[in-house]
């Protein structure tokens, strides 16, 4: 019985293809841009988690003031308010996990043949447990090489292929600037970063080597920036309190005179630039429901006019037996076969325009289980929703005025 | 004595309209035995379609009361009159109200999908009674493509394809020449000869002689109930 109602609902659909097709198309345009529409936003989203998680969690970054002579000013972290003690200091704060001065600089790095320019990170060893960045071979330097001013480095993997090649680095001697330096380990991939840095074109080098030996220093003991490391996420805010009131103790700033620093929460900024993209990828989907809704209005409207155009044909079914559910049965199932039918070549039409996205411009997209069950469900929602308003409207006509509708 | 196949007591229907309560039928009594062949005449506005509808289960009598068999009428719910109506009733139409779309065995096995048969029962039933009116041959074609004389024995094919015992004509050679109609009627006489109870609307003499009682209707009321004489030669 079901079967043979199906293949009457296939075949007055293909009666009428052009306008079957019609109908379709709003179910296709609406099931497609939702899934589009899903793919990019979870893409985003993912790529941001995977940037927050590379950068470390429950970052701070601390950077020096700017300086301000003639009236020309020099940006943050050109004055030398920070130093290495500040860095200790606040490694000595309740909530703080670590706490590392950093020198950042780029320079030209040479190994046999090839020379490569790369950014050279000079720090103390609590740097890559602020980073939650791990040595994969080799191992990481101590306290002592820093104190001592060892020249010896860590490398990233990009700027590693690119000295090394196939080679393996730890053990090797690189000439950073002239001087030669010893590759103690590599580190772990990290990336991109959130402004699409390659996170692995770096070397990582004891603080007191980077800044006597490599950029050199008019101020030894100041840096300018220090990374710092909470240890749970939900300490941040006081934990950012107590370094301002800590940093403005220690450069004997007055109440009201500005501070001669920047704290920023990194971690804050990157969930809400998380939070933005999970905001706008749902406001994606919300438009992009809408279209569906505005598909299912349009199959409602075509069985409309189907129901009044067949008012006869319903008529002499009552008259041979049909029964109400019969003919409730019967639109219901036009209806519910157009939108299946759509959405199933929305997805196909959705996933294909995402990878093509994918594809063209290197965004990721990430097509899941869920979004594609969602956009069908709700199809065949739409479809049951506002099929059945028609198919009651054919079922509860009067035989007799149906039978003399002409 | 024998239980009739419709028994009609002080039936009467009226249908509101703007100008009030108009009565189609009034106080209108009958009874119908099994095998019989009955003419429903009368002109235009006299009930009688009122009539067969309230006959064919497509309609329900205002007062009075209308038993199929035995059963009263007025008790049965809506999925219960369509289960009447395709079992117990063949239709046939004036205008044949075949279904366009489909072949012509299609638009005969239409009822049975009603009744949940199978596809392969469907089909086989369907050449049956189409051998039945002799359109065997046209079974695949669609029913634009043969004569109204055709699409009639067509519909009669459906009227019957569920072994009814009662088969309503509502002006079924209305719409055809003289002479097709008298094939059709000659087509209900040999069905009546099975033992088909018939009644049949018209308001052509030469089609009431093919009935054996001609029962007459004017103004909502039967006038006259009486049995044909034979002038057929």
């Amino acid at each position: 019985m079901m079967l043979a109602m199906l293949g009457e609902a296939w075949r007055a659909m293909g009666t009428n293809r052009l306008r079957t097709f019609l109908t379709m198309l709003g179910m296709v345009i609406g099931v497609g841009a939702v899934v589009l529409m899903m793919a990019i936003g979870q893409g985003a989203q993912y790529a941001i988690k995977q940037s927050i998680s590379s950068m470390g969690s429950n970052l701070f970054i601390l950077l020096a003031g700017h300086t301000s002579s003639g009236g020309v000013r020099s940006g943050s972290g050109g004055a030398h308010t920070l130093t290495v003690d500040d860095a200790e200091a606040i490694a000595e704060l309740p909530g703080i996990q670590a706490a590392a001065p950093v020198h950042p600089g780029s320079a030209q790095v040479i190994y046999g043949p090839n020379n490569w320019n790369t950014a050279i990170i000079g720090t103390t060893p609590a740097y890559l447990d602020a980073r939650s960045w791990t040595v994969t071979s080799g191992s990481a330097f101590t306290d002592s090489d820093v104190r001592s001013a060892t020249r010896i480095a860590l490398i990233g993997k990009t700027a590693a292929e690119n000295l090394f090649g196939d080679e393996d680095p730890v053990g090797k001697t690189i000439r950073i600037r002239q001087s030669p330096f010893v590759i103690l380990g590599t580190l772990s991939v990290k990336g991109q970063s959130m402004d699409g840095r390659d996170q692995d074109d770096t070397l990582i080098i004891p603080l007191t080597t980077a800044q006597r030996q490599v950029f050199g220093t008019d101020f030894p003991g100041s840096v300018r920036m220090i990374m710092a490391q909470a240890t749970t996420q939900e300490i941040m805010p006081s934990v950012e309190k107590d370094m301002t009131a800590l940093l403005r103790q220690r450069h004997r700033l007055r109440e009201g005179m500005d501070n001669d620093f920047f704290l920023r929460n990194l971690t804050a900024v990157a969930n809400s630039a998380a939070e933005s993209t999970r905001i706008m990828s749902m406001l994606l989907g919300a438009i992009a429901s809408v279209s569906l809704l505005v598909g299912g209005i349009g199959i409602m409207n075509i069985m409309l006019v189907s129901v009044t155009e067949r008012t006869r044909e319903i008529g002499i079914r009552m008259a041979i037996g049909a029964r109400e559910r019969d003919i409730l049965m019967q639109f219901l199932l036009e209806a519910i076969i157009i939108s299946v039918v759509g959405c199933l070549i929305g997805l196909l039409l959705g996933i294909s325009g995402a990878l093509l996205v994918e594809m063209f411009t290197g965004t990721s997209v990430i097509i899941s289980f869920g979004s594609v069950a969602v956009a069908f469900g709700v199809a065949a929602t739409v479809g049951i929703f506002f099929g059945f308003y028609p198919a009651r409207k054919a079922a509860q006509l009067d035989p007799i005025e149906a039978l003399r509708y002409q | 004595m024998k239980e009739p196949v419709i028994r009609i007591e002080e039936l009467g229907k009226s249908y509101q309209t703007s100008a009030g309560e108009f009565p189609a039928l009034k106080s209108v009594n009958l009874s119908i035995t099994s095998g019989e062949f009955v003419a429903i005449m009368g002109p235009s506005g006299s009930g009688k379609s009122t009539f067969m509808n309230i006959l064919g289960c497509l309609d329900k009598p205002s007062t009075g009361r209308y038993f199929l068999n035995g059963s009263s009428i007025a008790e049965l719910g809506k999925d219960e009159l369509a289960l009447l109506r395709n079992r117990t009733i063949g239709f046939v139409f004036q205008g044949f109200n075949l279904l366009p779309r489909m072949s012509i065995a299609e638009n005969v096995a239409l009822p049975l999908i009603y009744c949940g048969l199978e596809h392969e029962e469907r089909r086989n039933r369907a050449r049956e009674l189409l051998s039945k009116v002799g359109l065997a041959s046209h079974a695949e074609s669609m029913p634009n493509k043969i004569s109204g004389g055709q699409q009639q024995r067509v519909a009669i094919a459906r009227a019957l394809v569920n072994r009814p015992r009662l088969i309503l004509a509502d002006e079924p050679t209305g719409n055809l020449d003289s002479k097709t109609g008298q094939e059709i009627m000659s087509l209900f006489d040999e069905l009546n000869h099975e033992g088909i109870t018939i009644i049949l609307v018209t308001h052509e003499e030469d089609i009431a002689r093919h009935a054996k009682r001609q029962v007459r209707f004017l103004d909502g009321r039967i006038i006259s109930d009486e049995l044909t004489r034979e002038t057929m030669p």
